[in-house]
């Protein structure tokens, strides 16, 4: 009974702040409303039993992802009512072409029904909490040795994402002062010069400073 | 690591280790201009190294719990895809070259999105072509807007990316409702679940069948899931067309083909449905859409819209001779597209690449070489014997019709009737109107890739040319026969 109330809380919350992540009319705002939905995911997986996917939704989405799209957000100086102008004509047609869609799948469950194919081994992939195996235990067993195909392949697709940012985004741009750590380092002392100050007088050389010239 | 394993997966290993290597080989050369013409020749030999190693393989081997399969079917695309993608970086160097873009990262996103599309022909599991698909995906959007401070480029990397997540989220649907309903992605499973008699009805298979179909059909670009292609075409830069005209759309066509028979056989009549309808859609649109085109690009968009529908037909038929026929039509297809993206590629002025149909006018008063080898390209995307886009409608009309699907291969005669129409229009432009203005000379690496397309379209009728492709593909094709009768 508990449980069912929290599943209720969780995924009415989950499916409320995520209409408001496209509702809210400030960006700021639709970042934190974001937050929130990845909480209440997570406490969905909590009550799944999945709770290193609930830690890692947590860590990764919560503590890294939205805080960068805060972070960017709140870098940019994008215009939001502008790239809304055309939301509302074309949120029209979407919510008819999704509204067909959904009445179709809506009929066609209610109408048949979703049977299981009788292949269907009902082997739960969670290892029950007697068998003394945790969570993160049970994903490790698997994804280095089962799954090292799948693992490999979503690490090349990460390698794919990074090449794709530095590509398209940096610029080598001329003239543009950077800091170059190896130049620092190999400066000598010639660099600095200690000079005697005559009292009263300067040593500032004209001819390095017109300013101080005129 | 055993040694059945490794050599099941070496061309795939070959092509990300050597992608791997080269970034580091680019990333510590100082020279820009250079390092990337230097990644650019060792991409090729990356390249020529992983088709030595599928050549090296035999029999049909699957690992990873069989989520990865190596059999003749998907050797026979994989080696189309391979030569696609060496053609295509070919055509790179000049034209990149030429506005300082011949950047070292371009090679290393094209291996990066072969070894996806080699992961796509041989993924015998729902993840696995997820996985693929992606890596595939995720490069080519960056290439696609590789020309960064070109405003359709950009806006072709945009639309094609914004588009194609969609058609992901559609698949992943669809993927999600058949874990569902038969609780295993891996093809085995979910085909051993489809032919049970009372799954021929469930609407969860159905469900997921018709959502992952909806989005393979979007990267193979059928109609009514085409609106990305011209937009696309148009704006990428040339050479990357190329590369999405020829390799992707084998490798997404590869998808269908073993999605739809092996791992739903059992469902046969249900798929098959929707393949003779998105089959007669696009060879519709791709005849009259092509008409009213101005723009070279555009129009060869519409080409390859039509011409995916002409190599649906086979996998309608549902039989082994529909499959090799379309094995045959997409090799011969890819052999079309590179040289006439090549003819694209050299219409060049002094202001830059041109790329109106009217600027080829008079072109065979000015080169007579470009204009016969280009007017040949068309003859043979119209379907002209005794040219190789004859044969291979021919090799996906004719087990059609063995199927008894005469209207489907009725209509199919019709719309390359009509398409005929288009493609001999650029003939006439070429060989009967007055000339213009001459185009550059044309550059080594590209007469190179359009000699090699003409000498292929021209020869395929020689026995060795042809009989030798039709071989390997009917060998190929027989992989999945035993699937077919069950």
């Amino acid at each position: 009974m508990a449980a069912a109330g929290f599943f209720y809380l969780f995924a009415v919350l989950a499916v409320a702040s995520g209409a408001m992540v496209i509702l809210a009319k400030n960006p700021v705002h639709a970042v934190l409303f974001l937050i929130l939905s990845f909480f209440n995911a997570a406490g969905l997986f909590v009550l799944l039993g999945a709770e290193f996917l609930a830690m890692l939704l947590v860590i990764v989405y919560v503590g890294a992802v939205s805080v960068l799209f805060l972070f960017v957000v709140m870098m940019l100086d994008v215009d939001f009512a502008a790239l809304k102008a055309g939301f509302i004509n074309n949120a029209k047609i979407g919510a008819l072409v999704g509204g067909v869609v959904l009445a179709e799948l809506v009929a066609l469950f209610s109408y048949r029904g979703l049977a299981l194919a009788p292949t269907l081994s009902a082997a739960s992939p969670i290892p029950a909490a007697s068998s003394g195996i945790t969570n993160t235990q049970a994903l490790g067993d698997i994804i280095y040795t089962k799954y090292v195909f799948f693992f490999q392949s979503a690490g090349l697709i990460l390698l794919v994402a990074m090449i794709g940012a530095i590509v398209l985004t940096l610029k080598h741009r001329a003239g543009v002062k950077r800091q170059s750590i190896s130049e620092q380092v190999a400066r000598t002392a010639k660099a600095l010069e200690v000079v005697k100050v005559p009292s009263g007088g300067s040593v500032i050389p004209a001819a390095k400073h017109p300013e101080a010239a005129e | 690591m055993d040694s059945a394993l490794l050599h099941t997966i070496l061309p795939e290993l070959i092509l990300a280790v050597g992608a791997l290597a080269l970034l580091m080989v680019g990333v510590f050369s100082s020279n820009g201009e250079a390092a990337g013409r230097l990644v650019g020749w060792l991409a090729i030999a990356v390249f020529v190294a992983a088709i030595i190693a599928i050549l090296e393989q035999s029999g049909v081997s699957s690992v990873f719990e069989s989520a990865f399969v190596s059999d003749p079917l998907t050797r026979f695309f994989k080696i189309v895809i391979l030569v696609a993608a060496v053609l295509s970086l070919l055509l790179t160097f000049d034209d990149f070259g030429r506005i300082k873009l011949m950047l070292f990262e371009y090679p290393v996103l094209m291996i990066l999105a072969a070894v996806g599309m080699l992961m796509m022909v041989s993924a015998n599991d729902l993840i696995a072509l997820y996985l693929g698909l992606e890596l595939q995906n995720l490069a080519l959007y960056v290439i696609a807007a590789f020309r960064r401070d070109n405003i359709r480029s950009s806006e072709a990397g945009l639309k094609y990316f914004v588009l194609s997540a969609l058609a992901s989220g559609l698949l992943l649907y669809g993927a999600s409702m058949l874990y569902g309903v038969t609780g295993s992605t891996g093809y085995v499973a979910i085909a051993a679940a489809s032919r049970v008699p009372e799954m021929a009805s469930n609407i969860g298979l159905m469900v997921g069948l018709v959502f992952v179909l909806v989005g393979i059909a979007f990267k193979i670009a059928a109609v009514p899931f085409h609106m990305w292609t011209p937009d696309v075409y148009q704006g990428a830069p040339t050479p990357v067309t190329t590369f999405l005209a020829s390799a992707s759309k084998v490798a997404a066509m590869a998808m269908i083909v073993r999605f739809t028979q092996a791992a739903l056989p059992g469902i046969s009549g249900e798929w098959r449905q929707i393949i003779i309808f998105l089959s007669i859609a696009s060879m519709a649109l791709g005849a009259f859409g092509a008409i009213g085109q101005t723009d070279i690009k555009r129009l060869l968009a519409y080409s390859a819209i039509g011409h995916v529908g002409f190599a649906l037909i086979g996998l309608a038929a549902n039989n082994t001779e529909g499959t090799a026929g379309v094995l045959i039509y997409l090799a011969i297809y890819v052999g079309m597209t590179l040289g006439t993206f090549a003819c694209v590629l050299a219409m060049r002025r002094n202001g830059g690449n041109v790329e109106n149909i009217e600027d080829l006018s008079g072109l065979a008063k000015t080169d007579l070489t470009y204009a016969s080898i280009l007017g040949m390209l068309m003859f043979s995307l119209a379907g002209i014997p005794p040219l190789a886009g004859f044969w291979a409608k021919w090799y996906v009309f004719l087990p059609a019709i063995k199927a008894g699907l005469y209207p489907l291969a009725v209509i199919g005669v019709v719309t390359s009737v009509v398409g005929a129409f288009y493609y001999l229009r650029i003939v006439k432009i070429m060989f009967f109107d007055d000339a213009t203005e001459a185009f550059l000379p044309r550059e080594n690496k590209t007469s190179v890739v359009m000699g090699l397309s003409a000498a292929f379209i021209l020869l395929f009728v020689l026995p060795y040319v042809g009989g030798t492709l039709v071989d390997a593909a009917s060998a190929a094709a027989a992989v999945l026969a035993p699937l077919q009768t069950l």
